[in-house]
């Protein structure tokens, strides 16, 4: 994907939501829709199952309108979390400009995200990307339910965050650290783009 | 009473966005041409979005491009209060007078209409008059017409009878456009991302942004750092419930900030502006603003499409100029033609040798006037005792253009050749080197002269006369009591007499005699030469019968030619009627022309052309197919009705 774009003055970029299923990536994308005026956003397409899981991904184009001479677009998609959906997972991860991984903070869901973490590896590499020089974030949700139940920050970035790239906590249902995070992986994004790197 | 326009609010300081794209196009077409494209023009839109400022523009901008127009702004309430004042003075009448010659009338503020019932029907009264007359209305209002409380129904209709259109919120590219233009007037400078933050953050009156714009500037002016968008954001900070308020109240509830999004898209802004190449912001900014102003910025945008950086403000710079000096080609080719400053050459500065060419064309009056028409040659004219000295004197004119007989006033009665001699003379002196012939009826020379008057386009009139290198009006006896068309025929007849420009007129008698004509034009046309071309003797009639008869394909017959040459014709077109009868009956009758025929079609006229009235009757001479009278006695087939009988004695 032409991340920029300077015939015709676009920058467009597409962001992914990754991580395990019901970790929180729809929600993300809920608060986001909720909080972007009518008129810079587009429909949100969801395709959920009965139970609200995500079956195929949910897109939600963005337009930021013009910023230094450039129309600029955001493209948010979410993947399916389930184990048995990793060819669409693949399939969305494809061309994308960064990833935000939306980790569950739940402790007995450290080995799902894990998991989950890995297979976005291997999904990167089939499209003969480095996760190394991908843009990601990681966002631990459900920092809101008891401590007991959840852990830390810290211990999840000392659990899943290797290359100690930006990670935020947060409660995606009440909006806490959406946007932080939203705006941590359009920072890397855009500043990878000032580096000149591939488009 | 009248408020003075403020010099500031023009066209050229409204910062134009999508919001207000219709409102501001629709408020230069009526500034271009007042009382013709939308009238009235109905502008409304929430307080601070500008509509004072269009209104103001529209004024500044008619005045510019034609000055002698009275452009009168006023408020509503200036408005009535003006009344009251005539009306307390007894001057109701000298107020109506004074408004209704205005020609561009804009009010501000009509909602404060409501409930004052005298002053809406004061205010139908005067915009019926003023549309009946052609003059412009534009009206301001912070609501629809039909909004209006206890509006009357009739000013509702006459209001929405042009055209209405509203101005929106600012969208927040505009908004920063707005803020980085009021800062540049004000020559203060923000550190990237400041401004943004302003736009963002939720301010959709224009005047509320520059209420915080004024802070920003003395917050800057009395701190010495630079403010950045973190204390810009710290410094609006009292402000920003008001964005949060604008946001729909159960998803405030949800979040911890207000507007996210607005800040979320500040922070986006700063990035980007780090991250894409400064010189591509400052060239993608301008082609923005520059495409927001209507001109085309093909060739910034070549500029982004290179890798190796340029240098943006020399580009820009240049870019700027180029467009100021399309702007001033525009505004002045507008003052000669306001159609032709429409031309897209005038909005791409690429293409700005053109423009300037096409303006120094158009300063030059380059649409010529009207020449000699081509159907009536020198050649094609036939000569005979009765127009000799006025052929010969033409052709004297022909070897010495402008010195010899100026001007030459060719006298005569209708058909006599006057117009085919004023075009052949107009034919033959287009064909000097360099020669612009203007040759038009008076007619058609006074009919452009009330469009051009119309239009406000006298200068550009009166520039592609001056341009032509001789002047041919036939019957000019038509400017009799038109006194305008006569002042600028004097002072054309001077500028041609002075340059030694050939001057040709025709009229249907001595100029003397014409009534309504001016004492100074009279004697100026008689000045030259006066020459009459009489009826037509034998020989101009055979000429022209053999043209016409040759023309029409009629096989070569002495006797014809003679016969109709012999005929008395009092000009050369009653003649060439005659023809045309004989020929258009030989045509009906399937035989050829012959001089019998003739005879028996113009002396005795045939069953078919015979005049039948109810009871077929007739009476006059009835020629037998020999060729002589049989009777002159009047032969009546049929007694006439009573009724039919008196007609006929009436005849």
């Amino acid at each position: 994907m032409s991340l920029v774009n300077f015939t015709t003055r676009e920058i467009t970029c597409k962001i992914v939501y990754y991580g395990p299923g019901r970790s929180g990536k729809t929600t993300n994308l809920h608060y986001i829709y909720g909080r972007v005026p009518d008129s810079r956003r587009g429909r949100m397409v969801s395709l959920a199952t009965q139970t609200d899981r995500t079956l195929f991904f949910d897109f939600l184009p963005i337009d930021l309108g013009q910023i230094s001479g450039f129309t600029t677009r955001f493209q948010l998609y979410t993947v399916p979390g389930q184990v048995y959906y990793n060819a669409t997972r693949r399939l969305v991860l494809q061309g994308a400009d960064g990833v935000v991984f939306v980790a569950d903070s739940q402790a007995r869901q450290l080995d799902e995200n894990l998991e989950s973490l890995q297979n976005l590896q291997a999904n990167l590499l089939d499209h003969a990307v480095d996760i190394r020089t991908m843009p990601i974030v990681l966002q631990y949700n459900k920092q809101d339910l008891p401590r007991e139940l959840i852990l830390q920050p810290l211990e999840l970035d000392d659990a899943l965050n290797f290359r100690a790239v930006p990670s935020f906590p947060a409660d995606a249902l009440h909006g806490n650290g959406v946007f932080e995070t939203l705006k941590s992986i359009t920072e890397l994004v855009l500043r990878r783009l000032a580096q000149g790197a591939p488009a | 009473m009248t408020t003075a326009l403020n010099p500031k609010f023009t066209f050229e300081t409204f910062v134009v966005g999508a919001a207000n794209r219709l409102a501001v196009t629709a408020a230069r077409t009526v500034a271009e041409s007042p009382g013709s494209a939308y009238n009235p023009l109905f502008i409304y839109s929430g307080s601070g979005l500008g509509k004072t400022h269009l209104l103001m523009a529209i004024g500044a901008s008619a005045k510019r491009l034609a000055p002698s127009l009275a452009v009168e702004y006023l408020t509503l309430d200036e408005f009535v209060e003006a009344f009251h004042a005539a009306i307390g003075a007894g001057q109701g009448d000298a107020f109506r007078r004074r408004f209704q010659t205005v020609d561009v009338l804009l009010i501000d503020d009509v909602q404060f209409l409501t409930n004052r019932r005298e002053m809406q029907a004061e205010l139908l009264r005067l915009s019926e008059a003023l549309q009946t007359a052609g003059r412009q209305i534009v009206l301001t209002s912070d609501r629809p017409p039909v909004e209006i409380e206890n509006l009357d129904e009739r000013l509702i209709s006459r209001f929405s009878g042009g055209l209405v259109v509203d101005i929106g919120v600012p969208d927040y590219e505009t908004r920063v456009a707005i803020l980085r233009r009021k800062a540049e007037e004000r020559g203060a400078e923000f550190q990237p991302g400041v401004l943004e933050t302003v736009a963002a953050a939720g301010f959709t009156n224009v005047r509320e942004l520059m209420g915080v714009l004024n802070r920003l500037v003395a917050y800057q002016a009395v701190n010495e750092t630079p403010l950045n968008a973190e204390g810009a954001k710290a410094l609006l900070g009292a402000e920003t419930p008001r964005a949060g308020a604008a946001a729909p109240a159960a998803q405030s509830e949800r979040g911890p900030t207000p507007d996210e999004f607005a800040a979320f898209l500040t922070d986006v802004t700063v990035t980007v502006g780090k991250a894409v190449e400064a010189w591509r912001a400052r060239i993608a900014e301008a082609i923005l603003r520059w495409e927001g102003e209507g001109y085309r910025t093909r060739r910034l945008e070549q500029l982004l499409e290179q890798d190796t950086p340029v240098a943006p403000d020399e580009e820009i710079g240049a870019f700027a100029r180029d467009v100021e000096r399309l702007r001033a080609l525009e505004a002045e080719v507008s003052q000669f033609d306001p159609q032709a400053a429409g031309q897209s050459v005038f909005r791409d500065p690429e293409r700005l040798a053109e423009a300037e060419e096409a303006a120094s064309r158009i300063r030059a009056g380059a649409a010529p006037p009207p020449g000699p028409s081509a159907a009536l040659p020198f050649s094609t004219f036939a000569v005979g005792p009765s127009n000799q000295l006025a052929v010969n004197v033409a052709r004297e004119v022909l070897d010495e253009p402008g010195r010899r007989y100026n001007p030459l006033v060719l006298i005569g009665k209708s058909g006599v050749g006057k117009s085919h001699l004023l075009n052949a003379l107009g034919l033959e002196l287009a064909h000097h080197p360099g020669a612009v012939v203007a040759c038009l009826s008076t007619q058609a020379f006074i009919d452009e002269l009330i469009t051009a008057i119309d239009g406000n386009r006298m200068e550009w009139w009166r520039a592609r006369y001056r341009r032509a290198t001789a002047l041919l009006l036939d019957d000019i006896h038509l400017i009799g009591g038109k006194d305008r068309t006569q002042e600028e025929l004097f002072n054309l007849f001077n500028l041609f007499q002075d340059l030694e420009r050939q001057l040709v007129f025709t009229a249907p008698a001595h100029p003397k005699t014409l009534q309504g004509i001016e004492q100074r034009i009279a004697s100026r046309l008689e000045g030259g030469l006066v020459v009459e071309l009489t009826e037509p003797d034998r020989e101009v009639r055979r000429a022209v019968v053999e043209r016409a008869l040759g023309a029409q394909d009629v096989p070569d017959d002495p006797a014809l030619v003679d016969y109709l040459a012999d005929r008395p014709a009092d000009s050369v077109r009653s003649l060439t009627g005659l023809l045309q009868r004989v020929v258009s009956a030989a045509a009906a009758q399937d035989v050829p022309v012959s001089a019998g025929l003739a005879r028996e079609i113009l002396e005795g006229g045939t069953a078919a052309e015979r005049r039948r009235t109810v009871g077929f009757r007739t009476s006059g001479i009835v020629v037998s197919s020999a060729g002589g009278v049989r009777s002159r006695e009047k032969i009546v087939w049929d007694w006439a009705a009573p009724g039919d009988r008196l007609i006929e004695e009436l005849r």
